[in-house]
């Protein structure tokens, strides 16, 4: 138990420091990570969404995969399994990208955020709560997405040979059509003095950074919503310490460099409207916890050969791709309102149409 | 014995099934079915929280978990 304990408090520690690190060397403020939006901004640069503003391929994301990979490979708890009802994972994948956007932030950032003095990440993360508190009622009430299965090799090899192709596409950044992708956008790896990070250099520290947070996410298990769950189901603060170590090493590094700025004005990549940020994350949580982690864990697991995974990510990049294409963003307009709306709504329906049918227990 | 097939559940059901029949059945041996590691150990642990002892046996395609309550004194 105490082994446990002391690789997430690593993974924790290791997470809270890099991701200021990140910030440091060109990622935007409080944003060293965000699964969410890096994946959106993977979708930006293939052109997939039509929002360019950070259009990278994002090192951090392949590097946590492939990290988690490596990390599993060698322990031999690589396994192929999947069939798990998975095209309703890749909606939920899709609500929990939209529910993400609209707060803009994951879980991960979340957390960052609140390390940099944001008190909009602490509605969301009252949000977030909610929607785990709500989820793990559907769960006790039979929840179930059906079981995995053993599937064929192949299939668990496809998500990070996937990860190695979007790697060398941002290696050697081809341009397939006059106007077209791998698009870059104007900003993105400047370092923090205002001066170009080589982007060689900057490439090589994300993805060195990313396979090292995805190898210790695998080891410790970490999962941002299965901190939270743990605590409300069974009473065991293991998870959450991990949670609490980043928070603490971020929120140190941050006063440190005089990054701490504590607030809901003015916040970098940041809203204030409190019921958005509250729903958006309630619906992040909800989701999280119906299909069995965060979305830093989904990527985690999909390295661990879960294919179900994969495509739950896959499903986060169809929803960032639908959330900016149509606008959904901030929940600015009326439409990221309704879909927020919607994407609890179809959620709970899932809940209740996928209980088990004997509830004799 | 009460015997629980949580084999292929996703992250937490393992956990929650297992709360379910602890709390419903207390004292009583219970043998739980798992794929993988991961829902071993967060078994393992809900059950060492609760005061039960755990021994895991490896099967082919996952592990039988006997959880036996520590008796009281």
């Amino acid at each position: 138990m105490r082994k446990e304990l002391s690789v997430i408090l690593i993974t924790g520690t290791f997470i809270g420091i890099a991701a200021v690190v990140l910030v440091l060397l060109g990622n935007l403020p409080n944003m060293g990570f965000c699964i969410a939006c890096f994946e959106r901004d993977i979708t930006g640069a293939l052109g997939l969404s039509d929002f360019r503003d950070f259009a990278w391929i994002r090192p951090e994301i392949i590097g946590i995969l492939l990290g988690a990979f490596l990390a599993a490979f060698f322990t031999k708890e690589f396994h192929s399994e999947g069939g798990s009802s998975p095209i309703t994972r890749f909606l939920l994948g899709m609500f929990v990208m939209i529910g993400a956007l609209a707060f803009l932030g994951c879980p991960l950032r979340m957390i960052l955020r609140m390390g940099g003095g944001d008190l909009n990440a602490v509605v969301g993360l009252i949000g977030f709560t909610v929607g785990i508190a709500v989820g793990v009622m559907f769960l006790k009430k039979g929840f179930v997405l059906g079981r995995t299965q053993k599937q064929p090799e192949l299939e668990s090899s496809v998500m990070p040979v996937i990860m190695v192709g979007l790697l060398m596409l941002l290696i050697f950044l081809p341009v397939f059509k006059a106007s077209g992708p791998i698009f870059v956008a104007g900003k993105g790896h400047v370092g923090a003095d205002g001066t170009s990070v080589s982007q060689n250099i900057g490439i090589i520290i994300s993805l060195g950074i990313g396979l090292l947070v995805g190898i210790l996410a695998q080891r410790s298990r970490l999962c941002l919503a299965g901190g939270i769950r743990d605590i409300i189901l069974i009473r065991n603060g293991v998870l959450m310490s991990g949670f609490i170590a980043i928070l603490l090493f971020t929120l140190v590094c941050n006063i440190i460099l005089g990054n701490f700025h504590l607030g809901f004005e003015n916040q970098p990549i940041a809203h204030s409207a409190h019921l958005w940020n509250f729903l958006g994350m309630t619906l992040v949580g909800l989701g999280s916890t119906f299909l069995g982690g965060c979305p830093l864990r989904q990527l985690v697991l999909a390295g661990n050969g879960n294919t179900d995974s994969a495509l739950t990510i896959l499903g986060m990049f169809a929803g960032a791709a639908f959330a900016h294409n149509f606008g959904l963003v901030k929940a600015a307009s009326i439409y990221g309102k309704g879909a927020v709306i919607i994407g609890l709504i179809v959620i709970l329906i899932i809940g209740y149409i996928n209980r088990e049918k004997s509830n004799a227990q | 014995m009460i015997e629980i097939d949580a084999r292929g559940l996703s992250c937490p059901m393992p956990v929650v099934k297992t709360q379910q029949v602890i709390n419903k059945n207390p004292g009583l041996e219970i043998s739980v079915l798992v794929n993988d590691l991961v829902a071993k150990e967060n078994v393992s642990r809900l059950a060492e929280s609760r005061k039960y002892a755990v021994k895991s046996e490896e099967m082919e395609d996952g592990f039988r978990l006997i959880l036996k309550p520590n008796k009281p004194k």
